[in-house]
């Protein structure tokens, strides 16, 4: 029983040390690159509970400042193969448990 | 139309003119002559006299009577071309009959016109046609066509409206197409799983640390870390210098290697029979000669083994003379490349003494010429120590003459104790960034001295030992001539003390394998063996001079090495 009280104390733990955003794998550019990341931190941190609603609010303000046609998937557990327009690529987790993947292709 | 007009005149002024019965003969030339006439004779005396009468050619010449003769010309309304005599047949008399009545009606010019009356049958249905085609077009063409019927009604001659039109010049259209090239495309795939995301934040993780552990030594060094500009799979990017640096090391080693290959050789595998009767010639053989050209002039004073890489060893360099110049430098050597040394320190004063530490081989502890003690992390690149002792923080008064590691203490600092010529034994231990020091003990002094100075006249420690296997037994050896036996946990008294040579004891050393022997040489000429338990020698050599070093040989408890101040060394079993 301790055991697993320890476990689940090194699984706070550990998603507290992992919540700050990482990004897995991109091609941006330096500056585009930084505003996208902290766009999808706040999406994520204010729709908290509905993927839709955070992924939306990042794919509309990407599409207003970027150019059209954006796509956003934000999930815990997926797995993909995307075809997107070179230098438009983002993909990074969140929150420890979040992955989250942003990508043009018009 | 002008034509109409010379017509006219002529026909008018024919009427009235009197004198010019072949008027109608006068060709187109003779016309405009008659014109000026006329217009002569018509304006009168306002014309300027002095105008002859110019007469044609072929004008009839007639007598004067003639010319006054009256000739009376009616006009008739009588088609002089229409036939007089125009007879038809009468059926009913049964013979031609002449018509009187002659139409008389001459036609000069017929034009089949294409004016249509509006009221008429085929005006109305083409107006029809009209309004139909133009109804599509909107109110403004049938306001056009009000106009336009207004317009006819305007009655336009040719005198007030002139309509000109004329057609521009229209460029051929020409069809052009583009397509610009698509932005190019990439393909990429992962997974999100729980697991992956972990694993890459541990690995994160990991990295960071690493990343400031090299941060904290490079605080020295101006570096800046590029690979945060990079994406995450790219290495950090050296530059091109220092990656030729690495690149040169290994070239300068194989060089090395190949041209001391024979001596490498020897040096693993070297056994030559006729070394049992070489009586006093010397049957070592020497290797390698390291040499240093900034190191001229300094001694070397202390040498150790990396006990971690076999081949790397630290040479301390310093200078017996207390007069000459105060430097010195810590070389470390490796028996890979013979020619230059892989790290160079230089310090403040001469090295006497250095050790590397057991476990951690880039920790060496140096004991300094004006009592310092310093610690150098190899690690690091830089040139400093990076622990120091000061004198507020207790270093010696005198030389330190040896420095030994010992464990880590129960905090996992790491700690080293130094024996020095001002006769305190001093444990220094490494906290943070600090060198705090304890004292252990303090040699006692010597009989010789008198009681009152036995505190200020110190007797000077020259080399310190412990136990392989007690830790906190150690011995330190004297100038006086005498080894104590003590031990970490008392500070006061020694346990054993040994009377062991006339003069300056030079080294003591434990045996390795043996837990209560040790030996000890001094200036005396004497080499001596001891069982700790006894308080005499069990064994003793007399070398003809003084004896300087000596050391176990560490795979047998029964060999040892000794040299002596005649620059020869000697090898006892």
């Amino acid at each position: 029983m301790a055991e697993t009280v320890d476990g689940k104390k090194d699984e706070a733990d550990y998603k507290r040390l992992h919540s700050f955003p990482l990004i897995r794998h991109t091609d941006m550019p330096e500056e585009m690159r930084v505003e996208t990341m902290e766009l999808c931190v706040t999406a994520c941190e204010k729709f908290a509970s509905n993927n839709e609603s955070a992924a939306k609010m990042i794919k509309e303000s990407m599409d207003k400042k970027f150019g059209n046609s954006w796509h956003v998937v934000i999930g815990e557990g997926f797995g993909f193969e995307i075809t997107h327009e070179m230098k438009n690529l983002l993909y990074m987790f969140f929150g420890g448990s979040l992955a989250v993947c942003v990508w043009k292709c018009s | 139309m002008s034509v109409p007009h010379k017509v006219g005149t002529v026909k008018s002024k024919q009427a009235t003119n009197v004198k010019a019965p072949v008027a109608k003969v006068v060709k187109a030339a003779g016309k405009k002559k008659d014109e000026e006439e006329a217009t002569d004779t018509a304006e009168g005396e306002e014309w300027m006299p002095g105008k002859t009468l110019v007469k044609p050619p072929d004008q009839l010449d007639l007598t004067e009577e003639e010319l006054n003769e009256e000739i009376t010309r009616v006009l008739t309304a009588n088609n002089p071309n229409a036939p007089q005599n125009v007879v038809r047949y009468g059926f009913k008399e049964g013979c031609y009959k002449p018509i009187i009545f002659v139409d008389q009606m001459a036609i000069h010019f017929e034009l089949e016109g294409n004016l249509v009356h509006k009221e008429s049958d085929e005006g109305r249905r083409l107006m029809a046609k009209q309004a139909e085609r133009e109804e599509g077009t909107g109110a403004e063409k049938l306001d056009n066509v009000a106009k336009a019927g207004e317009k006819e009604r305007k009655l336009t001659n040719q005198f007030n409206f002139n309509e000109r039109a004329s057609q521009t010049l229209n460029n051929p259209p020409r069809d052009i197409s583009c397509q610009t090239e698509p932005p190019p495309r990439a393909n990429f795939s992962a997974t999100a799983n729980q697991w992956e995301i972990y694993d890459f934040y541990v690995e994160e993780l990991k990295r960071r640390e690493k990343s400031k552990e090299k941060q904290e030594g490079q605080v020295l060094n101006k570096e800046e870390d590029k690979s945060k500009k990079k994406i995450i799979q790219a290495e950090t990017q050296s530059d091109d210098i220092t990656q030729l640096a690495h690149a040169a090391k290994i070239i300068e080693r194989m060089v090395n290697q190949n041209i001391f290959d024979e001596v490498a050789q020897d040096f693993m595998y070297f056994e030559d029979a006729a070394d049992e009767f070489r009586g006093e010639k010397g049957t070592l053989l020497p290797l390698w000669k390291l040499q240093y050209d900034k190191a001229k002039g300094l001694s070397v004073t202390a040498l150790c083994w990396n006990p971690k890489y076999n081949d790397l060893f630290a040479v301390g360099l310093g200078s017996y003379e207390f007069t000459q110049e105060e430097r010195g430098m810590l070389l470390f050597y490796t028996l890979k490349n013979s020619s230059y040394p892989e790290f160079i320190f230089n310090t403040t004063s001469g090295v006497m003494c250095v050790d590397i530490h057991e476990q951690l081989s880039y920790l060496v502890a140096v004991g300094l010429h004006d009592g310092c003690v310093a610690v150098y992390n190899l690690k690091k690149k830089s040139d400093q120590p990076v622990y120091n002792s000061t004198a507020s923080s207790g270093k010696h008064r005198g030389a330190v003459m040896q420095v030994k590691w010992q464990k880590d203490d129960l905090d996992s600092n790491h700690n080293f104790i130094s024996v020095s010529a001002d006769g305190r034994v001093v444990s220094w231990t490494l906290v943070k960034h600090e060198l705090v020091f304890t004292d252990i003990i303090k040699l006692p002094a010597t009989d010789k001295v008198p009681d009152d100075l036995k505190d200020v006249i110190a007797t000077a420690g020259t080399s310190l030992d412990f136990h392989k296997q007690k830790d906190y037994h150690f011995l330190v050896a004297t100038e006086a001539g005498k080894i104590h036996k003590g031990s970490k946990y008392y500070s006061s008294k020694f346990l054993e003390t040994y009377d062991a040579h006339f003069m300056t004891v030079s080294r003591v050393r434990w045996n390795p394998f043996h837990p209560n022997v040790f030996i000890s040489c001094g200036w005396d000429w004497m080499v001596k063996i001891w069982d700790q338990t006894i308080k005499s020698p069990i064994f003793t050599f007399e070398l003809k001079t003084s004896v300087t070093d000596v050391a176990w040989a560490p795979y047998s408890s029964t060999i040892f090495a000794a040299i002596t101040n005649d620059g020869k060394s000697r090898d006892h079993a």
